[in-house]
């Protein structure tokens, strides 16, 4: 049985195992690699999408849950406007280190700024707990965030 | 001090075997799939340039995310003398007959390149000249150039570097030691902030790493390995994984020669990875583990409280007469110091993809060293090395666990039993935290003696690690010339190697990330006994600016040079001592310094805690001076590696970072079992700051971290008045 999603505003269907991972149909069968495997057991928020505009991990969500669903990866979050600012932020200055977590950060960050536009320190630090960087860009994510927030600027690098 | 010595008269000969619009770098990574412009020419192997003159500048290094993607071409574009805009880096083949040293480790690449990159993009620069010269019938020292553009200023003439490529590429090279390099001041793109090249990408979700890689018709892997390390598989029944469909076949290979730690492993092979993993738990292997079974971190653990109360193994370093400067001594103090296994715990998990074709096989590889890969790889198939093309991926994440190669000689071995088909062989997060090379665990029974005046008179470290026959495992050696060992008259090192199964690694900073710890902290032990702080301590022990004895061949530790960072974070943190006053709700707080060399740089880190209200501890600030010579490239990056290495020690520190062993297996399963840092976990602040003495560029990934490890532990002892010398600390 296909199953219909919506990806990136784009309807597609996918012939699969139900309890395929919406993680592994991005990347094997819609051949989209944006969305990245840490860990396939929801504690690194690598895999991190947005259905329906919620934040959930792919690799825990059976392409069953996800039909019907809208998706947004990190190939389609500059389509969103937090997500354009995210990203504009983002590259301005430079988060990435090896960069592998990267589309995970950019997704939660989203996520985080639609439900609380102008998040505090706290809530950026707990919005954001749930994904790791093992390069540790945090001191970055922060700054990123608040930036695409229209925060006022907090380098957290200043003598 | 050009460490590739070949470099130069490769980097031309390539170039000119090519000829004019061959590429000869292009290294054909799958997934990105950028058609070279026919007309670019290049003009050594680096260089290429085409007709809308923009640039092609090769990036010989693999990218585990140290920024040297973007470093390296920075020093060819800048002596080439051309803008940042105008240039497209693009990662060579992995092949050191070319391209010489392509690994990332031991914060070698910047002291390795510092000269031979900017001297080929010097050189290319020349031999343009050199055609525009010829062209225009004037003297090449006439000329001038500016961002890709050569100027006769006499006769008002200009063109861009395009305009010469051809022609260029047909002189003969340069002497390139002879060619002029800029000054300092006059660098455009040296010493400023650069963004990384692949960055834009990056944030738009493009594919750029190894597990990235997708190729028509691949095939996907996912394996099966014996649970206690260096078993070896007695037979295996893979019937009920076979009938599902989509699998194409279960292989056993042969990993139980290169590298060490590497074992017999059974794959299975499949149209998805997904099914291949599923696929995984229908497959009944029986392995021979009777000689590793009894190996755990409690036995480990036993024999080296046995081991620290006995007489060392093998003697490391001897000067004087320890025992009679202990005996005279108005103090001594000992201690135990230890730390456990650690795991790399890279967010890409391993993974490499190959393809096996007439004898010959293509690898894409998230390797940190591909040249020892293809060696190992090439032995194990019993093909020669020059049959291997290796394509360099971005990787996500090295910290030493891709220095060494078992997925290549694994994945070498699974496209050779599917011919034809490209593989692509991939690790679970469990495969990759139970099957790692693991940082060796260690224990350490210090002696020290002061004199009236608490002068250091007389030291003796029993260190304990893993080994055979009186010879450490990979990363678990101590240098003899441990500071400050190697300042003193009366001192004695000595070392005994217990057994093990597991296979060992570098992990970022190696030994020194764990020696850091041991030593700095005990060093603050000794300071407080002699009435005095770490700083203050330090500078007594390091003395008048000098050199102090080094192994053969490996960088010597400048006192000079460390007293300067050391008085630099001091002053930045205007440093007191330990002491802070409690937190507005009344937690303690206190404040702790550590100072470390290695890697040819210094780094003198001060650390602030707080005791939280379940006595974990929360890093609320650190400063961090280093000295890696007279010019830090990217400043931008250069913050961002900082900021790295000193969360990954706050990591290591503080946050139950360890793997134990049970029955010769790994336990840890997942992120909960080997936690990494978190959000949570980053300081607030951090304040970063170099001193830029006249000393040759050297690099930093991994010089930066250790010190804040002690300074941590320094900081709980300030708050607590407890002394923690086992990491991970832990107050309760
Ligand atoms: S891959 Fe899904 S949470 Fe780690
Ligand atoms: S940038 Fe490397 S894991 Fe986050």
């Amino acid at each position: 049985m296909p199953i219909a999603l919506t990806v990136n505003r784009k309807k597609v269907s996918v012939t699969t195992d139900s309890d395929k991972p919406l993680l592994w149909v991005l990347r094997e069968d819609l051949h989209m690699a944006g969305t990245k495997f840490g860990c396939g057991q929801g504690l690194c928020g690598a895999c991190t999408v947005l259905m329906d505009g919620q934040a959930v991990r792919s690799c825990q969500t059976p392409i069953s849950a996800a039909a019907g669903k809208a998706i947004t990866t990190i190939e389609g979050a500059k389509a969103l406007p937090q997500g354009a600012a995210l990203v504009e932020a983002w590259q301005a200055i430079d988060v990435p280190q090896c960069g592998y977590c990267q589309a995970g950060q950019i997704l939660s960050a989203t996520a985080l700024l639609q439900a609380n536009p102008k998040p505090s320190d706290a809530e950026i630090d707990e919005g954001m707990n749930g994904n790791i960087c093992r390069c540790a860009t945090y001191i970055r994510i922060r700054r990123a965030i608040r930036m695409a927030a229209g925060l006022p600027d907090v380098t957290g690098d200043a003598a | 001090m050009s460490l590739m010595p070949e470099l130069d008269r490769r980097a031309f000969l390539a170039a000119s075997v090519a000829g004019a619009g061959v590429v000869t770098f292009e290294a054909r990574l799958a997934l990105a799939a950028n058609a070279p412009q026919a007309a670019a020419v290049p003009v050594n192997v680096f260089v290429r340039v085409d007709t809308a003159n923009h640039f092609t500048i090769g990036a010989k290094n693999p990218e585990i995310g140290q920024g040297i993607r973007t470093m390296l071409p920075m020093l060819i574009a800048e002596e080439l003398d051309i803008g940042w805009a105008q240039l497209t880096v693009e990662q060579t083949l992995a092949d050191d007959k070319i391209y010489g040293v392509q690994t990332a480790g031991g914060s070698n690449a910047t002291p390795n390149n510092w000269l031979p990159m900017r001297q080929m993009g010097a050189a290319a620069r020349a031999m343009i000249l050199n055609a525009a010269a010829k062209e225009w019938g004037v003297d090449a020292a006439s000329l001038t150039t500016k961002a890709g553009v050569v100027f006769h200023v006499p006769s008002q003439r200009q063109a861009p570097y395009a305009a010469f490529a051809r022609a260029a590429a047909s002189l003969p090279a340069p002497d390139v030691a002879k060619l002029p390099l800029k000054s300092p001041k006059e660098y455009t793109i040296i010493g400023k902030p650069m963004v990384g090249v692949d960055t834009a990408k990056i944030v738009t979700g493009q594919p750029l790493f190894g597990i990235d890689v997708s190729l028509p018709n691949m095939l996907h892997s996912a394996i099966i390995k014996a649970p206690a390390h260096g078993a070896t598989l007695a037979s295996h029944d893979a019937s009920a994984a076979m009938k599902i469909k989509g699998v194409v076949a279960v292989v056993p290979i042969n990993s139980g020669m290169v590298p060490m730690g590497s074992h017999d492993t059974l794959v299975v092979v499949a149209d998805s990875w997904w099914k291949a993993q599923k696929a995984r738990g229908l497959v009944k292997p029986v392995w021979n583990d009777a000689a590793q079974k009894g190996l755990s971190t409690a036995l480990y653990e036993e024999q080296a409280a046995k081991a620290l109360g006995a007489a060392p193994q093998v003697e490391l370093a001897k000067a004087g007469n320890v025992e009679a400067a202990l005996a005279s001594a108005a103090k001594v103090v000992t201690a135990d110091y230890s730390y456990p296994f650690l795991a790399h715990g890279t967010l890409e998990p391993q993974n490499c993809t190959g393809l096996w074709q007439d004898g010959k096989l293509e690898l894409w590889a998230p390797s940190q060293n591909p040249a020892n890969g293809r060696r190992e790889t090439a032995a194990m198939l019993g093909i020669a090395p020059e049959a291997l093309t290796i394509h360099m991926t971005r990787i996500g994440g090295g910290f030493g666990r891709r220095l060494l190669n078992d997925y290549m000689v694994m994945v070498g071995q699974v496209a050779k039993a599917v011919p034809g088909r490209p593989v692509k062989l991939l690790f679970d997060r469990t495969d990759d935290l139970r099957h790692d090379f693991y940082r060796p665990a260690g224990w350490h029974r210090l002696t020290a003696g002061l004199d009236a005046q608490g002068q250091l008179v007389g030291f003796k470290d029993h260190f304990i690690s893993f080994g055979k026959d009186g010879k450490p495992v990979r990363a678990a050696e101590m240098s003899a010339f441990e500071f400050p060992t190697n300042a003193l008259e009366h001192m004695q090192l000595g070392a005994t190697y217990l057994p093990t199964n597991l296979g060992t690694g570098w992990l970022r900073a190696p030994t020194s990330n764990a020696m850091a710890f041991v030593y700095q902290s005990f060093l603050t032990e000794l300071a407080e006994a002699a009435g005095t702080d770490l700083p203050d301590f330090l500078r007594r022990l390091l003395g008048a600016p000098r050199e102090l004895p080094a192994e053969k061949g490996r960088p010597a530790l400048h006192t000079g040079r460390a007293r300067a960072v050391i008085d630099a974070v001091c002053a930045s943190a205007d440093w007191r001592g330990g002491h802070l006053p409690p937190s507005a709700k009344g937690e303690k707080r206190g404040r702790g310094f550590g100072f470390y060399f290695c890697h040819r740089g210094y780094f003198a880190e001060v650390a602030d805690v707080t005791i939280l209200a379940d006595q974990s501890v929360r890093v609320d600030k650190v400063w961090a001076v280093g000295d890696v010579g007279s010019q830090i490239i990217n400043p931008l990056n250069a913050r961002h590696q900082l900021q790295g290495a000193l969360i990954e020690g706050v990591g290591q520190a503080l946050i139950e970072q360890k793997i134990e062993q049970v029955a010769g297996a790994i336990t840890a399963e997942s992120f909960i079992d080997f936690p990494l840092a978190r959000i949570e976990n980053a300081p607030r602040e951090i304040a970063v700051q170099f001193l830029t003495p006249d000393f040759p560029p050297t690099g930093l990934g991994e010089p930066s971290l250790p010190p804040v490890i002690p300074a941590i532990a320094n900081a709980i002892h300030a708050a607590t008045g407890k002394r923690l010398r086992s990491l991970p600390l832990k107050l309760a």
